[in-house]
């Protein structure tokens, strides 16, 4: 085991910040804008992030904190923010997300949207979350979202045959795929959130300042009413989630899956919808999956035995580390900049034979991962595009899934998802590791 | 039919409460030209309208990301929470070439000390010593800068008081920028923070002398694309020395020695001008504005830089650069201007790009027919002649100015007050900036600190050919059906700068604006008639 001393900065960090996370859920929910409480800088940074990676338009509101706002308090920011927003973009939500600025000064958002009576003759509804940077990651801010939303507008009723999905931060394209699966199994479901056309849309003849998509609010409401809750994300809390609340709340049952990356995490997936649909798997899936493994058997030879660094955020790094461990990939370092306090018993449940080479780290900094790969003799990083400076000092590739991805496009039609996502993480593991190969051979070989 | 402008700026400001409407009103403004010949009051460097989306960054941004980042040997601490450090981790944006393998360069480097809940409830100077004493020992830097972020202000933090131990305790230079994010309206206060700590802590700190004989520094150019090289490499066919660049391609050691240069050229007038009036009150070294973006702009920098030394060699070899790089640039500005003459252009970015990149236009025969900064002033726009009427306001206030005297031994004012008249006289116009809107045509709309609202109409109803802003803009501009060309970054195409940055920016340019990509919007199969029910049904 390697000994790495903790520091007290934070090198090149694997993690973003909370608001980050919550105006990423907010870009899913159906006519919501999302809204800043705090400074104009972290919305402008976010913004840029956001907007860097999905290549769409993020529209990020903020109430832009003076120094005397600081003394005085947000109030008449927040109240007139609102009404000129309400005014230029005719939301049907707005989300406020608080900055780590009146998380410090202690503002209570609840207090002030209390009192607060929309100026103008269009109604919308406001959902408020608190997200301050230094108690966790985009990640927590993403599921606190998600867990507000639920909170402050589902509502329960009579038990409606449908079930609610929290996929977790997946990318566009695994929720179209998640869609399409519910929709095989004749699942009626309600995804939440649900970006995948907010941010992938298409080129349009008129632009649109909302983009079209997203989980209706109606649907949201209805919440509260579903058979049961699917939480997807085995490092997901066990307490203060949406799934839970909904429990708790409304006695909706919560059912806590990992996120289906790879065959065997698929397998449980598919075998839980199953279950839920009462039917079998549709034949689709089932040959995707038999194509699947048909593909891990041409490859093997290139693949196995091979050493990978996983990073990201940590249902990323299960769901990955499952899938390599059953290609023949030995991942040797699990890391992620998220400090769950679970990534490693989750790690350990996914891994089966290659628990034991696997160091994992929760809490990790690029500079600090790159120390520690160079001892551990990998072949591939795999992870977002922000371990690029790792993977050029090693002289290594660099796999890239899961966000941001920055530096190459695309990243939002990343599908890592079921049968089909395993087979495009698969393809390109393979291909990378030929090209390594061929690009290192002497002999300028096209056929092998 | 070419839009009223003043028709839309009515209903720019109809989509705003009477209040709001009222203040922004004085930001919009339509380019005549009063009787006497100056152009129209604008409001600028003034509070956003709470609830808009906009540009702007924040004052951090401005001080760490723009003005410090760039500089390659600076060791850069964030104290504050993980997601201003993070967003503001350098990429291509600045490029720097270290002279060689052992040469320091921390600009891969992003170190935050990631503030927790036990430094906001306790304070964090405790892990921000921890946090510098370390970065010493890993990698021994001559300077460590801290920089504040929103919460570090509020919870009481010295970091002055830290980088003074620090930097007894080191051996180094260590110094702190008080740049918390909410401190000003936009990056510009940030900007003015950084020319201060530098001018306090760094600026005349290295004696070594500098024999060359036309010695400057370039103030302003951040090297976003490689730009500060094309200009490098101009000044050294010139025969001219640069001593320091604030700070593209920039060292901490160029910095300390700047002192020694008898000119500073200044590029972005916004965001470094107090760097150049400091000098010339402390050394007497004096200013002139430059603008190497555009061939003509490039070359009537270089004779101004030659008029100043007065030497015919000098302007021998300038006058040589220009005419062997003038044969590539008219053949190329005659080939696109065949496909580009006529169209038309907006330019909202930055505090003195969306000036420079008029001419780089104009010279394509391109009009541009509004513009406005994201973090300009008054002077940006009407020139410097206005700064006497300036209102001064709480955010301003808030930013110390520093009161900079004649230095006892070191003041020598490079030219006498007679020489600067003659200057003056033969045209070249010290310490002077006339500003954006002086160059713009009549009937231009300028827009300060243009709201992402109001970018929506204004692309409706002018349809411009083309639209350049930053990656906040880009895919909401292109889903309007109109290129974006994003001037931060440059769509990590560039250099810009300069003849051979002229000509690929002409290129670059056509390309965007004559390709076809947006007849397949329309997929064969929708007719005409089906999208007009569609739009009527949405
Ligand atoms: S202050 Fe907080 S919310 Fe703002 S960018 Fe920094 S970490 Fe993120
Ligand atoms: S917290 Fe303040 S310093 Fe940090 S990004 Fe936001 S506005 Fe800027």
């Amino acid at each position: 085991m390697i000994a790495i001393e903790p520091l007290a900065a934070t090198r090149n960090a694997c993690k973003l910040c909370a608001p980050l996370g919550a105006c990423l859920a907010l870009r899913g929910v159906a006519g919501a804008v999302p809204f800043l409480h705090g400074s104009q800088g972290c919305a402008t940074y976010i913004r840029r992030y956001l907007i860097s990676h999905f290549r769409e338009p993020v529209d990020i509101a903020v109430s832009g904190f003076s120094e005397a706002t600081t003394v005085f308090g947000g109030g008449d920011n927040l109240r007139s923010g609102l009404n000129n927003l309400a005014r230029q973009y005719h939301p049907e939500l707005i989300g406020i997300a608080t900055t780590c600025l009146p998380e410090t000064i202690g503002e209570d958002v609840g207090h002030l949207l209390h009192d607060f009576h929309p100026e103008g003759d269009v109604p919308f509804r406001t959902v408020h979350v608190s997200t301050p940077s230094y108690r966790g990651t985009h990640v927590d801010g993403f599921h606190a979202t998600v867990k507000a939303l639920v909170e402050q507008l589902a509502q329960g009723g009579p038990v409606r045959g449908h079930i609610n999905v929290f996929p977790g931060m997946v990318s566009p394209a695994d929720l179209r795929y998640l869609k399409e699966v519910f929709a095989d199994f004749g699942l009626e479901a309600t995804l939440l959130p649900d970006y995948s056309e907010t941010l992938d849309g298409p080129q349009l003849e008129e632009y649109q300042n909302i983009p079209a998509g997203g989980t209706p609010v109606e649907s949201l409401r209805a919440m509260g009413r579903a058979r049961v809750s699917l939480e997807m994300g085995r490092t997901m809390a066990d307490a203060g989630t949406a799934a839970v609340s909904l429990e708790s709340k409304f006695g909706v049952a919560r059912r806590k899956l990992g996120w289906p990356v790879g065959v065997l995490e698929s397998d449980r997936f598919f075998a839980a919808l199953s279950e839920l649909a009462g039917r079998p798997i549709p034949e689709k899936h089932a040959k995707e999956r038999g194509r699947l493994v048909d593909s891990y058997v041409d490859a093997h030879k290139y693949v196995f035995g091979r050493r990978a660094v996983v990073f990201g955020e940590e249902d990323l790094v299960v769901g990955l580390t499952a899938f390599l461990a059953e290609i023949g990939v030995q991942p040797v370092l699990c890391a992620s900049g998220g400090e769950s306090g679970r990534l490693e018993e989750a790690v350990k449940a996914v891994a089966g034979d290659a628990v034991d080479g696997i160091v994992v780290k929760e809490g990790m900094d690029f500079a600090t991962m790159g120390e520690m790969a160079r001892g551990l003799a990998p072949d591939f990083l795999i992870g977002s595009s922000k371990g690029y400076s790792v993977a050029r000092e090693l002289d290594l590739p660099l796999i890239r899934v899961g966000f941001p991805i920055h530096d190459r496009i695309g990243g939002q039609r990343i599908l890592h998802l079921g049968y089909r996502g395993a087979q495009q993480l698969f393809d390109a593991v393979t291909n990378t590791l030929i090209e390594r190969a061929q690009e290192r051979s002497p002999v300028g070989y096209s056929y092998q | 039919m070419k839009p009223n402008p003043h028709t839309v700026k009515d209903e720019l400001l109809s989509a705003l409460p009477k209040k709001s409407a009222r203040k922004r009103a004085e930001q919009i403004v339509v380019n005549e030209r009063r009787p006497d010949g100056s152009v129209p009051e604008i409001k600028a460097n003034v509070r956003t309208t709470p609830g808009a989306i906009t540009q702007r960054g924040c004052t951090y941004a401005g001080c760490k990301g723009v003005v410090i980042g760039p500089t390659r040997d600076i060791l850069s601490i964030t104290h504050g929470p993980i997601g201003c450090g993070f967003y503001s981790w350098l990429t291509r944006r600045n490029q720097t070439r270290p002279e060689g393998p052992e040469d320091a360069n921390y600009i891969p480097y992003c170190l935050s000390t990631d503030m927790q809940d036990e430094q906001i409830v306790f304070g964090g100077e405790k892990k921000l010593r921890a946090a510098i004493e370390e970065a010493y020992e890993l990698f021994h830097p001559k300077a460590i800068a801290i920089f504040s972020t929103c919460p570090v202000g509020l919870i009481g933090d010295d970091v002055h008081a830290v980088a003074r131990d620090m930097k007894e305790k080191l051996g180094i230079n260590v110094f702190g920028f008080s740049c918390e994010g909410y401190k000003g309206v936009s990056q510009s206060a940030g900007h003015h923070i950084a020319n201060n700590q530098l001018f306090k802590h760094v600026v005349g700190t290295n004696e070594t002398p500098r024999p060359e004989k036309f010695k400057i520094n370039l103030l302003g150019e951040y090297n976003i694309g490689g730009d500060a090289f094309v200009i490098e490499d101009l000044f050294e066919r010139c025969g001219i020395t640069l001593v320091s660049t604030f700070s593209g391609n920039s060292t901490y050691d160029a910095f300390a020695n700047s002192h020694m240069a008898d000119l500073n050229a200044v590029m972005c007038h916004r965001s470094i001008n107090y760097v150049a009036e400091m000098m010339e009150k402390k050394f007497g070294i004096p200013w002139i504005k430059v603008n190497f973006v555009g061939a003509e702009g490039t070359a009537k920098s270089l004779r101004h830089i030659a008029q100043y030394f007065n030497d015919a060699e000098l302007s021998e070899r300038v006058e040589k650069v220009i005419s062997d790089e003038m044969t590539d640039v008219l053949k190329t500005q005659f080939a696109v201007r065949a496909r580009c003459e006529g169209k038309t252009a907006m330019l909202f970015v930055g505090g003195s790009r969306a000036h420079h990149y008029q001419t780089l236009f104009a010279e394509m025969g391109m009009k541009t027919v509004a513009a406005g900064y994201e973090f300009g002033h008054r002077d940006d726009y009407e020139g410097r002649r206005v700064l006497p009427t300036v209102k001064v306001d709480a955010d301003s206030r808030n930013i110390e100015e520093l009161h900079v005297t004649p230095d006892d031994t070191r003041y020598l004012p490079r030219r006498g007050p007679d020489e600067l008249v003659q200057l003056e006289a033969a045209g070249l116009d010290v310490a002077g900036y006339q500003g954006m809107m002086p160059e713009m045509e009549e009937g231009a709309l300028v827009i300060d600190d243009l709201y992402h609202f109001e970018m929506e109409r204004l692309l409706d109803i002018y349809k411009p050919d083309i639209f350049c802003a930053g990656v906040k803009e880009k895919y909401a501009v292109q889903k309007a059906g109109i290129p974006c060309k994003q001037l931060h970054s440059y769509d990590y195409g560039g250099p810009y700068a300069g003849f051979r940055g002229a000509i690929n920016f002409y290129n670059e340019i056509d390309r965007m604006v004559n390709t076809r990509i947006w007849q397949y919007v329309q997929a064969p199969w929708e007719t005409e008639e089906e999208l007009e029910v569609e739009e009527i049904a949405s």
